[in-house]
């Protein structure tokens, strides 16, 4: 259980981010906008994380979340779905096609399977390209419907996002979606099903000597990955209510990795961290911006030289947020 | 009736035949102990036995249903562990962890229910804790529990292999090498353990080369020589088998013939 220390420290975190950043910046939508593109690209990110901590390293984050753009794009406009089931639902797409791409590439480990999923984007975006009878090819879909009222029973629990301030609505979606997010992966890897992720990762033949079916765990950890893909990619098809196949590419996939390693590997709540210093740093300093692969670049390669955990390794006085991934909980359990 | 029959296992890597033609069958609660000479195939034989392996031809029985082919994970399951040397560990857990996850054939819960720690989940939970502090107890690790395994001596992780093989329940536990690089003082402590693993109950199967310890702690032996089985039978007979001398020794006119 996390002490009471970061009890507080997650419930300071969360009233900044639900009530006072929003309240700053209402009148202001280009950072609402800034801040809300960080919190779904983490969102995405706990994905990549997650295949980190099963022993896999995912270049191809990018890929799933074009599917689940696209779908969400497809059941929007061509099936007249709900933007909210339609998120979910592209979610699951992209969870169902990396069952179907995991089941035999799973089996590779190391530079192979990195290999394989950094292919894994540009095929997806040539696949957008080519279908043009569902995907409209390089046109895109366009015009794409903002989400709708949700309303039970006469009480509107959702307002239409065409009647409110669209950006504040995106803001605390995209809020929620974070929240959530990385309530559950909390919960997940402090729960059984962590470790044995985590037994995978260290080492497949002994977890399987034991009786663990590494064949379905790791499919498993792919298709929540690629999940949290899906419904990023939705979310950012809504937001800019169009899909193009270039809106995610294998230099988004490559950030989606970045943004892991920067938070660190070893915790959960790393790919926030790694994110929001990242995305924020750039879109504040906009005259680094046609130097941004090449910072990338460097900020890639010293992190490995000097801070293979992550920024999260530095331990700051007095910083004890309980954000590790493995709290040492067989002690005195 | 035995519980485990070795039926004809034949195992060829593209032209070499690392296992030919084996049989021979494991009685309940025995320690049964595979030798031979470097390169005589045992590790492919334990391999095979545990189905890391799947053989060329011949089968492994257990409880007289064949299990060679299987996935590992499902021979497990049926009750038949190996162990690993000692290298093979989770480095980055703790010694008590890596018996806790170790624990999985017993869970109950499923991993939904363990996602949203579900009563059944907490009961599995606090269960695996309670056994795998026993089961460290038992061989001699409780002081180290919450060490790091990367951190732990050598001996320390042989013990800690055989207590991540007792955490899966098994009814036959197959020990790969477990008194290799031992001196004699540690190998006699590892006899004492995986005596005491039998007696409660669990069927040993190993394969070894220090031949004064499986001499010491086996009721029965198979020895293995080129990919074949030449003797079988109690350490006596072994000692005094002339394939066997042969095998370890080389025959006599051809060291003098040279």
């Amino acid at each position: 259980m996390p002490n009471q220390r970061s009890l507080i420290a997650v419930g300071v975190a969360l009233v900044i981010y639900l009530i006072v950043l929003p309240a700053l910046l209402a009148d202001k939508p280009y950072f609402l906008g800034v801040l809300t593109t960080a919190s779904v690209l983490s969102v995405i990110a706990a994905g990549v994380w997650l295949t980190f901590f099963i022993g896999r390293i995912n270049i191809g984050q990018g890929a799933f979340a074009l599917v689940g753009g696209y779908a969400a794009a497809i059941l929007m406009t061509k099936l007249g779905f709900s933007f909210w089931i339609a998120m979910p639902l592209a979610g699951l797409t992209a969870a169902l096609v990396s069952i179907v791409i995991g089941i035999p590439i799973l089996r590779l480990r190391g530079v192979y399977f990195a290999m394989i999923s950094l292919s894994l984007t540009e095929t997806a975006r040539l696949s957008a390209q080519s279908f043009r009878s569902v995907t409209e090819g390089a046109k895109g879909i366009v015009n794409i419907p903002l989400p709708g009222a949700v309303e039970i029973f006469g009480f509107t629990l959702i307002p239409d996002f065409s009647t409110v301030d669209k950006h504040l609505a995106f803001y605390f979606l995209a809020a929620i979606l974070l929240i959530a997010t990385f309530a559950a992966m909390y919960r997940l890897v402090n729960s059984r099903i962590g470790w044995l992720f985590k037994s995978l990762q260290q080492n497949e033949e002994l977890a399987s000597s034991v009786g663990v079916d590494i064949a379905r765990l790791r499919v498993i950890a792919y298709a929540i990955s690629s999940f949290l893909g899906g419904i990023g990619g939705a979310f950012f098809v809504a937001a800019q209510q169009s899909v193009y196949p270039a809106s995610f590419q294998i230099q988004d996939s490559i950030y989606f990795m970045l943004y892991t390693f920067l938070g660190g590997l070893g915790y959960v709540f790393g790919p926030i961290v790694g994110t929001f210093v990242l995305f924020l740093s750039f879109e504040f300093l906009h005259g680094l911006n046609e130097y941004q692969p090449l910072i990338y670049s460097i900020i890639m390669i010293a992190l490995m030289l000097w801070l293979p955990n992550g920024l999260l390794s530095i331990r700051l006085p007095g910083w004890g947020l309980g954000t590790k991934a493995n709290p040492e909980r067989a002690r005195g359990a | 009736m035995p519980i485990m029959e070795i039926q004809n296992l034949t195992k060829r890597f593209g032209g070499l035949t690392a296992v030919n033609d084996v049989s021979f069958s494991v009685e309940e609660e025995e320690i049964l102990s595979i030798i031979g000479p470097n390169g005589a195939g045992k590790s492919t034989l334990f391999k095979l036995i545990s189905s890391f392996l799947r053989p060329s031809e011949g089968r492994v029985e257990f409880k007289g249903e064949r299990i060679s082919g299987l996935a590992p994970h499902i021979v497990a399951r049926r009750g038949v562990i190996r162990t690993f040397q000692e290298t093979t560990i989770f480095r980055d857990m703790t010694a008590r962890e890596n018996v806790v996850v170790a624990h999985h054939l017993r869970t109950e819960a499923s991993l939904v229910g363990h996602f949203a720690n579900s009563p059944l989940a907490r009961r599995d939970e606090s269960s695996f804790h309670e056994s795998a502090a026993e089961i460290l107890e038992y061989l001699g690790l409780g002081h180290v529990q919450n060490e790091y395994a990367r951190n732990l001596p050598h001996g320390y992780l042989r013990a800690l292999g055989i207590a991540l093989g007792l955490a899966a329940e098994p009814e036959v536990l197959l020990l790969d090498e477990p008194f290799t690089g031992m001196n004699q003082d540690e190998t006699n402590k590892a006899v004492e353990m995986v005596r005491g693993v039998r007696d409660r109950g669990i069927t040993i199967l190993l394969v070894e080369h220090d031949m004064s310890a499986v001499m010491k702690i086996s009721d029965r032996i198979v020895v293995l020589n080129f990919g074949e089985k030449i003797a079988e039978g109690t350490p006596t007979e072994i000692q005094n088998d002339d394939r066997v001398i042969e095998a370890y020794l080389g025959r006599e006119d051809e060291e003098i013939g040279i």
